[in-house]
């Protein structure tokens, strides 16, 4: 059904834009992660205001398309006079969304750290910051790890909103050789097997992680 | 004034409420280098709640806590910098041994013990190892350092984390019900290692209702009801001749055995925060 021929035109193409993909999806998660984080803390332990405005961010970022949101970046900031070009715009779209979900994530891992596990680190002396780092944190990450995994493949998904703001990633490359060979049944097939393979990896990867952190206990 | 050196634990008119309820009603003690205070008393008599005092893990509402010279001036819940770094330091003097253990799920035995000496101390790697090794020797758990608690038993977790708290070197162990959540075939592990301690010449400060090991171990008994301390005195005279009648009644009950102490101290007998009983009235 798919012929060689369209798959050995497609294929430099196709690397490039899995390429693509996987930087969007990677950049993105990791920003996204900070972001989270620091969205989490501010949430728990910040002050009202700080608390006032992680939980806007949150509701916000939660409460609207992530397409919306792309379009006011790449189209609407110009109108401030800032300009982003196609890959910048959908890293920081991408990025302020997932932080939103990454830190309702953070947020419940942090909460499920038992209150006697901070006692004990506060009793030996130890700083917030260190009492976190040492204590908390490596319990809410295993806490964490499956909605955050989620999160990630749920993003690699939304790279696929990218082609909007004509960002060459693997749909912007289907439509394209799609459009351009009426092939767009194979095009797009070929597309959707390709992010199935990278989310399968990436739920094995979840699962070993799963499984190592799982170990103590 | 009044600061004598052989004094690690010194607290004078203690205050604590929770919203409403005030649990510590001023709390004087004072207790000496080497000195093992036991605190008895029904639950809800604000004990568990004044040894958190001595860390502060709860913050008192007024009064003074000094532990070891470090004093945090009384009263005042203002954060300076200053204060959160004399309350580290007082922590670090001031070792908390918790009713459920609360060892870190994440780390093996040994990892536990030196965590403080690592990350708090700054000890170097090698040496902390060393300490942590003869603190689980110590605590007859050499052969358990690379178990995960969870791969502990209950009795087997507690002396982990007397080892954990014996590795900060502290001036003074805080005990917080040491035994109360444990089966009863494994106080007297836990109990044993505390009476080593307490051999060793550690000063302590037990909240427990183990009657025979406050009998034997203890320097002081201190008894508290209703966020006071009622009676006070060595244990062979607090067991022997209690001068109030609410502290004989609550030994009766303890000390047969037959009724758990939290029993007594949640029945009618011992109703919290009830401030019309009468001293010396019978039972």
């Amino acid at each position: 059904m798919i012929a060689v021929d369209l798959l050995t035109r497609a294929f430099p193409l196709l690397v490039d834009a899995l390429a693509m993909t996987i930087f969007l999806g990677v950049t993105s998660f990791l920003i996204g992660s900070a972001i989270g984080m620091v969205v989490a803390l501010a949430r728990l332990f910040g002050g009202p205001v700080l608390r006032a405005v992680a939980v806007t961010y949150v509701s916000i970022l939660r409460g609207t398309p992530l397409l919306i949101q792309l379009l006011l970046v790449y189209f609407g900031l110009p109108q401030f006079g800032i300009l982003l070009r196609p890959v910048p715009a959908a890293i920081i779209a991408l990025s302020l969304h997932a932080g939103a979900y990454l830190a309702e994530n953070f947020r419940a891992g942090i909460l499920a750290v038992d209150k006697g596990q901070w006692e004990a680190a506060y009793s030996l002396g130890m700083p917030f910051a260190k009492a976190f780092r040492r204590v908390a944190f490596p319990q809410a990450a295993r806490v964490a790890i499956p909605p955050v995994g989620s999160r990630f493949i749920a993003l690699i998904k939304d790279t696929s909103l990218a082609s909007v703001v004509t960002v060459v990633e693997l749909t912007a490359v289907a439509e394209s050789i799609g459009s351009s060979t009426f092939r767009y049944l194979e095009m797009f097939a070929i597309v959707a097997m390709i992010y199935w393979v990278i989310n399968s990896l990436l739920s094995l990867g979840q699962e070993v992680l799963e499984r190592r952190l799982a170990r103590a206990y | 004034m009044g600061h004598r050196e052989d004094c690690p634990v010194s607290i004078s008119g203690l205050h604590k409420r929770f919203g409403s309820l005030e649990v510590l009603k001023g709390i004087d003690l004072e207790v000496r280098r080497g000195e093992v205070v036991v605190i008895m008393g029904p639950s809800g008599s604000g004990k568990t709640t004044l040894i958190r005092c001595i860390n502060f893990l709860e913050e008192p509402d007024a009064g003074c806590v000094r532990v070891c010279g470090v004093e945090i001036p009384c009263g005042g819940k203002t954060k300076r910098p200053a204060r959160t770094r004399q309350i580290r330091e007082i922590r670090t003097r001031a070792a908390m041994v918790f009713q459920h253990f609360n060892l870190f799920p994440h780390m093996t035995a040994l990892g536990n013990v030196i965590e403080g000496p690592i990350s708090v101390r700054g000890m170097p790697k090698a040496e902390a190892l060393a300490l942590g090794e003869r603190l689980l020797a110590r605590v007859g758990l050499a052969d358990k350092r690379d178990q995960y608690p969870s791969r502990l038993s209950g009795g087997q977790k507690q002396r982990v984390a007397i080892a954990r708290a014996l590795a900060m070197e502290p001036e003074v162990v805080l005990f917080d019900e040491p035994t109360s959540s444990l089966d009863p075939e494994l106080h007297e592990e836990v109990l044993q290692t505390m009476r080593a301690l307490a051999g060793d010449g550690m000063t302590m400060i037990v909240v427990t209702h183990e009657v025979r090991f406050a009998y034997d171990v203890a320097d002081r008994v201190v008894f508290m009801a209703g966020g006071v301390i009622l009676e006070e005195g060595p244990p062979a005279e607090f067991f022997g001749n209690p001068r109030h009648a609410r502290v004989r009644s609550f030994l009766r009950l303890v000390d047969g055995g037959e009724v758990d102490a939290d029993t007594v101290a949640n029945g009618a007998l011992w109703a919290v925060g009830s401030a019309g009983f009468s001293e010396g009235s019978p039972v």
